[in-house]
């Protein structure tokens, strides 16, 4: 990279001195674990690493990394945002694609951060041109493999009845919707159904949910009335965030209902304990 | 209406705890979302349209000064008087100065946001003179003496039987033994009262959706038909509008109206929409002698340059709030301002300061069903977000809020004592979390546990056992 100050903390594969992959080699992934995964469930990082190998990446997991920066960017400080906004770029520009198990995370990173580099000087140093190629490369897991590396089915098989929870940050910023029915379609032994309104939020909210704690147990509720209702026995999304939000409610709630990320059906790695659930 | 926002978690908690309210708020989700949706649906050019109204928005509000002018030349060339009032309390002089000189005791009122903005019935019946709303939403919560709970669909908080009790209470002329089961007959006893307001009025008072810079009409869209006669049949016909209701022409009126009811109840077009420009004519059958445009600015003007222009392209649809999971959760009444729901959010900072009004733009959980619907794109959870910047430098987000988000900010500012932090707290969580792997209660996340268990970490993090397994060499950082 000819970028200035990215040396210190970059990871600098060898080779990937240019972002855009060639086809002689294999795509050199930057995963972005997302805070929450890499503190409460390693088992989606892991997942996402195997499919991103079996998709034909070379996945690279840079140590620096610790959170996106959104707590501090829906809580309106753009002071530390942007100071994590440009950790996290330093981190991980030198790799082809930058990958996340979040529609959330990852929406921040591609949506959300040329924003915080929209000052006047931003143009001179040249972080408002990092910042932009830096989104570009950015994506959700799910999304990335059947979009940018045209999965067609990951080969897996899972036995039970799944039904599908449509994170609000991935459906909407990143227009997140087929991409994981149609991976899970291709899982052997999986049936779907699907619950009413899988598109409404959760009420989780990142710091929404601890703020207005009763308004997000009251849209939590019905969500978890929703989900019930399908008569599913494991419930799917692409954010962890969420599926803590609403294993929690299901779980206080007596449910036995099993929750997991989809990227952990699609990868065949069910051996650990789900989310929620009796298993 | 009193700012009570400020207190809108008492209010929020009140209303979830309200069985009634929460029969009630169902129907909005029933009433509005599957509407909408087919109504778009029918409809391939729906997006294009929403792109075309923005545009034709964002036109005017680059222009709004010369279209301003252009409008009230036109309004003054068909014999209409428009007048600028730059606060609610210079629109509330001047509806009671025309209202005075026409003699008036009565005056019928279509459906405005605005006149509750400027709180213009408490004026007016200071004043002695009677207002009437004659939309049927309206009439009923002005019987109840309460707020629109939505800016469409003001009564949306309330059920039949409630309106039943609240006719037989105030229409004690008629009978008592009536049958009032049926919303119908409830509508037809509304309908009867209210025809022999009309009559009787001295002024009509109407809102505007547009006002056309191009011919200086103004435009209602109405369900009932209640706006025409309010407007029609009084000597006077005051048009209380804010400033950035102006679009250019009556092709760009027509642009809007295609994306408007549909967006707001799924019509392709409202019952009536009601053109009107100046008074009566000699040779016109019927209409009102004198025709007077009051231009609201309060604090819109403002806006204008800042990052809030865009919610001055608001067409108030109502889309926002009918979307909007909080909104289904809490009502309208329990935001405590005139403007209820995402868009009141965005908008009541502006119009009364964020020092009272902060709860609003953080009560989001920012999933972005408000924009997704939005007929004119309006950005609402991105200016939310503005509005906890602005709190944030002025130091009025909450302590704990600001010294729990430092704490963290801290750690994740600082990758290396964040790694070796969370290497030793995540396993010790895991163990805590015992065999059940989960949380009933945990110090300092009651907000999370009070109403859910909060499960539990697997044990060692995710870059932890990366490393572990080998990855070391490479993927250390420096």
């Amino acid at each position: 990279m000819s970028v200035k100050n990215s040396e210190s903390l970059a990871p600098t594969p060898e080779g990937a001195a240019t972002p855009q992959a060639d086809s002689a080699r294999p795509p050199r992934v930057g995963l972005f674990a997302t805070c929450l995964v890499d503190l409460f469930r390693p088992s989606i990082g892991f997942s996402a690493v195997k499919l991103l190998e079996k998709a034909g990446c070379e996945v690279h997991v840079p140590i620096a990394q610790t959170c996106c920066g959104q707590p501090a960017y829906n809580s309106g400080d753009r002071a530390d945002s942007r100071a994590i906004a440009e950790q996290v770029i330093e981190a991980f520009e030198a790799f082809d694609y930058v990958v996340a198990p979040s529609g959330s995370c990852a929406a921040m990173l591609r949506k959300h951060y040329p924003g915080l580099f929209s000052q006047d000087g931003d143009q001179q140093t040249g972080w408002a041109q990092r910042a932009t190629a830096f989104s570009e490369k950015c994506f959700e897991l799910i999304s990335f493999l059947s979009d940018v590396m045209k999965v067609e089915t990951t080969g897996e098989t899972f036995k039970g009845t799944v039904t599908y929870h449509d994170s609000c940050s991935g459906l909407r910023e990143l227009q997140i919707r087929d991409q994981p029915r149609k991976l899970l379609a291709g899982i052997d032994g999986l049936a779907m159904t699907e619950m009413k309104d899988p598109d409404v939020c959760c009420g989780f909210g990142g710091t929404f949910c601890v703020k207005y704690a009763e308004i997000s147990n009251a849209i939590v509720s019905k969500k978890v009335s929703s989900i019930e209702t399908t008569g599913a026995d494991t419930l799917l999304a692409g954010d962890l965030g969420c599926l803590m939000n609403m294993a929690g409610k299901l779980k206080r709630s007596g449910s036995a209902m099993e929750v997991r990320h989809v990227a952990e059906v699609l990868a065949g790695m069910t051996e650990q304990p789900p989310i929620a659930g009796r298993k | 209406m009193e700012l009570s926002s400020h207190k809108f978690k008492e209010q929020a908690g009140r209303a979830l705890g309200n069985a009634q309210l929460q029969k009630a708020l169902l129907n909005v989700e029933k009433g509005f979302v599957a509407k909408r949706q087919l109504a778009v649906d029918a409809l391939p050019e729906f997006d294009a349209l929403r792109d075309n109204a923005r545009d034709i928005k964002n036109h005017v509000l680059a222009h709004l000064d010369l279209y301003l002018e252009a409008y009230e030349k036109k309004v003054v060339a068909s014999g209409g008087v428009v007048h600028w009032a730059e606060t609610a309390e210079d629109a509330r002089r001047i509806v009671l100065e025309i209202c005075r000189k026409a003699n008036a005791r009565t005056v019928t009122k279509g459906k405005s946001m605005i006149t509750e903005e400027i709180a213009l019935n408490d004026h007016l019946t200071a004043n002695g003179i009677e207002p009437v709303e004659t939309d049927l939403g309206e009439y009923i919560i002005q019987l109840r003496g309460e707020h629109p709970s939505h800016i469409i669909a003001p009564a949306v908080h309330l059920n039949k039987s409630q309106v039943e009790g609240d006719f037989r209470r105030v229409h004690t002329h008629l009978r008592e033994d009536r049958d009032l089961s049926e919303p119908v007959s409830l509508l037809g006893e509304a309908r009867d009262v209210l025809r022999q307001r009309y009559l009787s009025a001295d002024v009509g008072i109407t809102g505007a959706n547009f006002l056309v810079a191009e011919t200086g009409s103004s435009v209602i869209v109405t369900n009932e038909g209640n706006g025409d006669l309010t407007q029609t049949l009084g000597k006077v016909h005051i048009v209380m509008a804010s400033i950035e209701k102006i679009v250019p022409t009556l092709e760009d009126t027509a642009q809007i109206l295609r994306v408007l009811a549909r967006s707001a109840t799924g019509q392709d077009m409202s019952v009536y929409t009601t053109f009107s420009t100046g008074p009566r004519r000699a040779d016109d059958p019927d209409g009102p002698e004198e025709y007077h445009v009051v231009l609201l600015d309060n604090g819109r003007s403002s806006m204008l340059g800042t990052e809030y222009q865009d919610m001055l392209r608001c067409i108030r649809c109502g889309a926002c709030m009918n979307h909007c999971p909080v909104y289904h959760a809490v009502g309208g009444h329990a935001y405590g301002s005139v403007y209820p729901g995402p868009m009141g959010a965005v908008l009541t900072p502006s119009l009364n300061g964020i020092e009272k009004t902060g709860q609003l733009p953080n009560a989001s959980t920012f999933c972005g069903r408000c924009e997704s619907v939005c007929p004119m794109r309006i950005p609402l959870p991105k200016m939310m977000r503005h509005w906890r910047e602005r709190e944030f430098e002025r130091h009025l987000t909450p302590a704990a809020q600001r010294y729990g988000l430092k704490f963290w900010a801290f750690f994740a500012r600082r990758p290396r004592l964040y790694r070796a932090a969370v290497a030793v707290a995540m396993p010790i969580l895991a163990r805590f979390g015992g065999s059940k792997r989960r949380f009933s209660h945990l110090p300092l996340a009651g907000g999370w546990t009070r109403h859910r268990d909060l499960p539990a970490p697997e044990g060692k993090t995710f870059v932890q056992q990366w490393q572990q397994r080998g990855h070391r060499r490479s993927e250390v950082a420096q």
